[in-house]
């Protein structure tokens, strides 16, 4: 039975990873940072073993321990999904300091975190897939996102460079960047710029994270073996 | 003794047999290890012995041997 790390698995993309991967016949080990009570409910409805582990991905020994819990409880791990992620967004000449480092911190040094401490096990093994969730705001900037835009970017870097890394071990590194997916992220926009985001989406509607998951189950499939340092877009052509 | 020590850990980290290693062993062109697996040895050999390999001393690190009188002389 395979096992896979699901970060920032609470809600929204994250939680709908954990369900399509638990479909597939994954044992998880769900990170959250807040709210147990909401996955606790989710959890009971999935066929598979769940391990709900808290942690805040930014934090670098929470990641470590998230890990080796994960190492101790199943034995192996084949899947890493660094979908954790924050917004803060503002324009330049009035972003705080505090606004970029906190998205910085959990979305991208989040994922080094969590990727670095898994990187020896899946050495060991032969064997391991990582998915790293980006955006397309990270290949294309974005008014008010210079912040997120910026981890983002790095997120995409990241996952070429270790993708190179760790191949000699097995190991593919792929990163999915979505558009715009109906979540409480995308939530706190406002009706007017949904309106204009949606004007620039061809296929005419937003992704629902359910469009994002089924792409983490296919890069972590073995149909997907010779995939490794891709970003593949889930964004409905938006980017194109 | 450090030798068994560090051979324990060749041949697991390495997938090797017992009797393939020697002090004698060079351990890229013996034992197969690539970079990553140098890296990956000396981190193992690190928590293991409880030491620190120095970067700069890696490089003159060829053969079981090297780390067995390394190991001893730290
Ligand atoms: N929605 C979109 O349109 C869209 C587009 C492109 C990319 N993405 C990316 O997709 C990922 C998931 O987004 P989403 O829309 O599902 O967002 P969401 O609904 O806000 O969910 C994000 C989840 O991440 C958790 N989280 C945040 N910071 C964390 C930390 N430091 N440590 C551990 N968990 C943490 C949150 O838990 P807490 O509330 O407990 O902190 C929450 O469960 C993010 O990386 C996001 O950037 C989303």
């Amino acid at each position: 039975m395979k096992v896979a790390i699901v970060t920032g698995a609470g809600r929204g993309i994250g939680r709908s990873i954990a369900e399509v991967l638990a479909n597939e016949g994954y044992n998880l080990v769900l990170n959250y940072r807040s709210n147990k009570d909401e996955l606790e409910q989710f959890v009971q409805t999935l066929k598979t073993k769940v391990l709900l582990v808290q942690g805040d991905v930014s934090d670098y020994a929470d990641a470590e321990r998230m890990i080796q819990i994960t190492k101790e409880t199943f034995g192996q791990i084949d899947l890493l999904v660094n979908n954790a992620g924050i917004t803060r967004d503002n324009l330049l000449i009035k972003m705080t300091e505090e606004e970029f480092d906190s998205v910085s911190s959990t979305n991208l040094k989040g994922t080094f975190n969590c990727t670095k401490h898994i990187a020896r096990i899946m050495m060991k093994q032969r064997f391991g897939r990582i998915v790293n969730i980006a955006s397309v705001v990270g290949i294309t900037g974005n008014i008010g996102q210079a912040n997120y835009a910026a981890s983002k970017a790095g997120v995409i870097g990241f996952t070429k460079s270790v993708a190179r890394e760790l191949a000699p071990r097995g190991i593919t590194v792929n990163a999915i960047a979505p558009g715009f997916i109906k979540t409480k992220m995308t939530d706190a926009i406002s009706d007017e710029a949904k309106t204009a985001a949606l004007s620039r989406i061809p296929l005419g509607t937003f992704g629902t994270p359910e469009d994002v998951a089924n792409v983490v189950a296919f890069l972590a499939s073995d149909k997907a073996a010779y995939i490794t340092g891709q970003v593949i877009k889930v964004d409905g052509g938006m980017a194109i | 003794m450090s030798f068994e020590k560090v051979k324990a850990l060749l041949v697991e980290e390495l997938d090797l047999d017992e009797n393939e290693v020697t002090l004698e062993s060079n351990i890229r062109e013996d034992l197969g290890a690539d970079s990553l697996d140098m890296v990956d040895l000396i981190m193992s050999i690190e928590d293991a012995f409880d030491i620190k390999v120095e970067e700069s001393d890696t490089a003159s690190i060829k053969t079981v041997g090297d780390i067995v009188s390394y190991i001893e002389k730290k």
